[in-house]
């Protein structure tokens, strides 16, 4: 019985932002008929539902969606953990930009992915670190503390890559972002995701870290007097977003096949908060739902992708995405959901 | 009432006029029926106090009065015109004020500017701050209080925040004053020194309706008591004819044994030599926080820490358990010393504390009853060592009905129990760590009548079971019912230590109030 209310709290989480998908994915198909003007063609190429086989390996707009929103759902992962003791951080983006300019750049002098892929991680979670430090130890409000290294973070990967964008060539890292396994033909950044996705599943709920988190989250002061090390457990939140910053970098530069500083994972942050505030996890802390994150992560990126399908310029489409953002936050809602159910019971009587 | 027999109008008039009348008040909820046809009257110049454990529908009702409810059945006479007030403002107006538990001032605001707030006088739109300041003195005044109004209320202490909050309730000509256990965080002689301006308030002739959970206060201030138990109403007496076990026996609905005194479990302990005590505090002290204090505490004894509010009891209660770090001195658990100011260290070595502020301080609000229980024991652990889910809900189930905490299911969230319960969860929390010392700095503030007593025996049955137990509280019988040493503090310094032989209430409020310039404690 107790698992069951456990898994059904998660569940109505989750509900919100399925049902959004799902409706963002019927306006698509939508769209489609009346540009086919036909609704029998929703599969038919070029159409947003429709899936074609090249070399074997499924394409289409679907496929896109989980391939290009990777980098925003591994982001949400870290981000729910942090965002859960109570904090935010904003320097993801900027940490994606250290990680990708750090492998360009050793990749560039030949190093192998197996030495480079380490230090671009390490070097991330560094960065994590360095936010922990601030946060956790020296009690910096995360939004000021994070903000420093999001602005910073950006210069730090300028002179690691002398202020150019570095091209690299190397199979592996090319295979990061742009990858298929033969036995498993998804794209390799969204199979990234599903790994990393068990990792922080495991690592939080088999463990007493998720407890732990969500316990400093809604009540710090309780936490430490109850024994909690709410420190280091602030500090592990920001060393984890650090290292989910840094696998986004690498996928962000291997897609290109380059590291870029100045646009690499520029705004995705407000992206990976977007999904796991979405995704049902509270901003004040507490409570975090990973499966939401990930759900989150995909609706914005079907948004982005049905922007782009609509022709809708870049400049405008945040527009759209944050009125869709706004709305979901609003069905989520308890006051205004009974606020709108009352409105509606009045009108009946 | 001389006025009443000389008015020629009203010739049968025997009865004193009633000031409010409310009569088959009845509020529901979805799920409760949290009011049910309820009568309640107040007459001018009158204390009437309403009691009732938590859930009586003591707050319904006030809310119903003040407007913040609206009632689903029955009326409200105000000085014989009915009355349906929409929100606390309206109420106000019509002469109805309230003084809620948690005064509800801002902070940053002057004292002038929190007693005017909402009501500046203006002239052309500007807020004419000479006139809210006069006002203000005004209003202080008539509570006794002179202090400078341009001070920042956050400066003030809680009793002082407390009389502005009156001042600004009756600044508004108020017929009825509601005071909403207005002397929870107060001592005795700033209660007191409440109970003085109340009692110059009825001489106005304004009627008092005083929630509060503490009996003595109840027969110390009001003239009337009307008890409510689960919505109901239970009955309204005099309070002189009432005596304080029916008063109990109607709140909770039990035939009440009056408290147990204290069984002389450990006759022979006090004197055990001090090298043997579970825990033993040498000249712990931190600057201006408390002076160098020194006890120890034997397997199966309660010390008890007596002293008003600021005389040091939970500084000396944090030192001890290592949330803030001391100066001087150490404290040994069977004669090992621990870290000084750690936490953990503190609970490695089976210290165990359950916190003055149980909101801020203690329960983990938006996790379930099931994690809060274990949480102290797995933060002991770490968080590599998690503790099975099969082993939680065993531990949860046992402490459950070990305590009987009443909760519809162990994932419940813990913020939706009521405060007793939600210190029974706190309680279970430590007993799961298997604790040697138990520090519990008022357990029982407030929580109603039945969990309270609940409380005290099962302070008394750990003591017995051989915990070493220190107890804090404002309230001196409880302490001298649970202890069997108290160590009395003044001015963040110890003054001494009562045997068990000396015990007593009076003689504790002598110690306490000996070379006191005021003797406040009366």
């Amino acid at each position: 019985m107790e698992t069951k209310t456990f898994r059904s709290r998660a569940a109505t989480k989750i509900v919100w932002p399925v049902l959004a998908l799902a409706l963002l994915i019927l306006v698509n198909v939508l769209l489609d008929a009346r540009s086919f003007n036909s609704f029998t063609d929703a599969f038919r190429e070029g159409a947003f539902l429709h899936i074609s086989f090249k070399n074997g390996y499924p394409s289409g707009a679907l496929i896109d969606i989980l391939n290009h929103g990777s980098k925003v759902m591994i982001l949400a992962l870290g981000m729910s953990l942090v965002i859960a003791t109570g904090g935010v951080d904003l320097s993801v983006g900027a940490v994606m930009a250290i990680s990708g300019a750090t492998a360009a750049v050793l990749t560039v002098r030949g190093l192998p992915p197996t030495v480079v892929i380490p230090i671009a991680l390490l070097i991330s979670m560094v960065c994590g670190l360095w936010n922990g430090i601030l946060v956790g130890m020296l009690k910096i409000q995360p939004i000021v503390a994070t903000l420093i290294l999001m602005v910073a973070g950006r210069g730090v990967a300028q002179m690691i890559t002398g202020a150019q964008i570095i091209t690299f060539h190397s199979p592996v890292m090319e295979f990061i972002g742009n990858g298929r396994l033969a036995w498993l033909p998804l794209p390799f950044p969204f199979i990234l995701v599903l790994i990393m996705l068990f990792i922080t599943w495991v690592s939080t709920r088999k463990t007493a870290i998720g407890l732990l988190v969500e316990s400093v989250g809604s009540n710090p002061t309780a936490s430490r007097f109850a024994g909690v090390r709410a420190t280091s457990v602030i500090m592990m939140a920001y060393i984890f977003s650090g290292f989910c910053a840094g696998i986004a970098g690498l996928i962000a530069a291997s897609n290109i096949k380059a590291a870029d500083p100045t646009h690499a994972g520029l705004l995705l942050e407000m992206d990976a908060i977007f999904a796991v505030v979405v995704g049902g996890t509270a901003l004040t802390g507490g409570r975090f739902f990973l499966g939401g994150a990930i759900i989150g992560g995909i609706l914005i990126q079907t948004l982005t992708t049905t922007m782009y399908a609509q022709d809708v310029s870049a400049d405008v489409a945040p527009l759209p995405k944050a009125i869709v953002v706004l709305i979901v936050c609003l069905i989520q809602s308890e006051t205004f959901r009974n606020k709108l159910s009352k409105t509606w019971r009045r009108k009946q009587s | 009432m001389p006025d009443i027999h000389s008015d020629p109008s009203t010739p049968t008039a025997v009865q004193p006029r009633l000031l409010l009348r409310g009569t088959g008040l009845d509020k529901r909820f979805p799920g409760v029926h949290a009011l049910q046809s309820v009568d309640f009257d107040l007459r001018p110049g009158e204390v009437h106090a309403l009691m009732g454990e938590n859930g009586a529908g003591k707050s319904t009702l006030i809310k119903v009065l003040t407007g913040f409810h609206r009632k689903d059945a029955g009326t409200v006479l105000l000085e014989d015109v009915p009355i349906d007030p929409a929100s606390p403002k309206e109420a106000e107006a019509t002469g109805i004020s309230t003084v809620y538990q948690e005064v509800n001032l801002i902070p940053h605001l002057s004292v002038a500017e929190n007693i005017g707030l909402g009501r500046q006088p203006t002239r052309f739109g500007l807020i004419q701050n000479r006139a809210i300041k006069q006002r203000a003195q005004q209003a202080l005044a008539r509570v006794g209080l002179k202090i400078d109004v341009s001070n920042s209320i956050a400066e003030c202490s809680i009793a002082i925040r407390q009389l502005v909050a009156i001042a600004r309730a009756i600044d508004l000509d108020a017929k009825v004053l509601i005071l909403d256990e207005p002397t929870s965080s107060l001592d005795a002689g700033e209660t007191a020194q409440l109970f003085e301006v109340v009692r110059n308030l009825k001489a106005e002739g304004i009627g008092i309706i005083f929630v509060t959970h503490f009996l003595d206060q109840v027969y110390q201030i009001s003239d009337r008591i009307t008890v409510l138990r689960n919505g109901r109403l239970i009955g309204t007496w005099p309070a002189p004819e009432l005596p304080r076990i029916q008063l109990i026996e109607a709140m909770t609905g039990n035939k009440f044994s009056e408290q147990q005194p204290r069984t002389a479990s450990v006759e022979a302990g006090t004197q055990r030599p001090a090298e043997e005590a579970v825990i033993q505090v040498k000249r712990l002290g931190r600057r201006n926080s408390i002076a160098p204090t020194s006890f120890h505490i034997h397997a199966g004894e309660t010390l008890g820490i007596a002293g008003l509010l600021g005389s040091g009891r939970t500084e000396l209660a944090r030192l001890v358990f290592g949330i803030d770090r001391a100066d001087s001195g150490e404290v040994r658990i069977n004669g090992k010393p621990i870290r000084n100011g750690s936490i953990p260290a503190a609970i490695q070595a089976k210290m165990a504390f359950s916190p003055e502020d149980r909101k801020f301080e203690g329960i983990i609000p938006e996790l379930s009853v099931r994690e809060n229980i274990i949480l102290a024991l797995q933060a002991q652990l770490g968080p590599l060592r998690p503790i099975s889910r099969a082993e939680q809900i065993r531990l949860a189930d046992q402490y459950i009905q070990a305590l009987k905490i009443k909760t519809p299911s162990p994932e419940f969230p813990v913020q939706n129990l009521s405060g007793g319960n939600q210190q029974k969860v706190l309680l279970a929390r430590w007993l799961v760590t298997q604790p040697k010392f138990l520090l519990l700095d008022e357990p029982t503030r407030g929580i109603d009548v039945g969990a309270k007593a609940e409380i005290e025996n099962l302070t008394h049955q750990l003591c017995q079971e051989g915990m070493a137990i220190l107890f804090i509280s404002s309230e001196l019988d409880e302490i001298v019912r649970t202890s069997d040493r108290v160590l009395v503090l003044r001015d963040k310094m110890p003054i001494g230590e009562v045997a068990k032989d000396e015990l007593t209430e009076p003689f504790i409020m002598q110690m306490i109030a000996k070379h006191e310039p005021e003797g406040a404690a009366n």
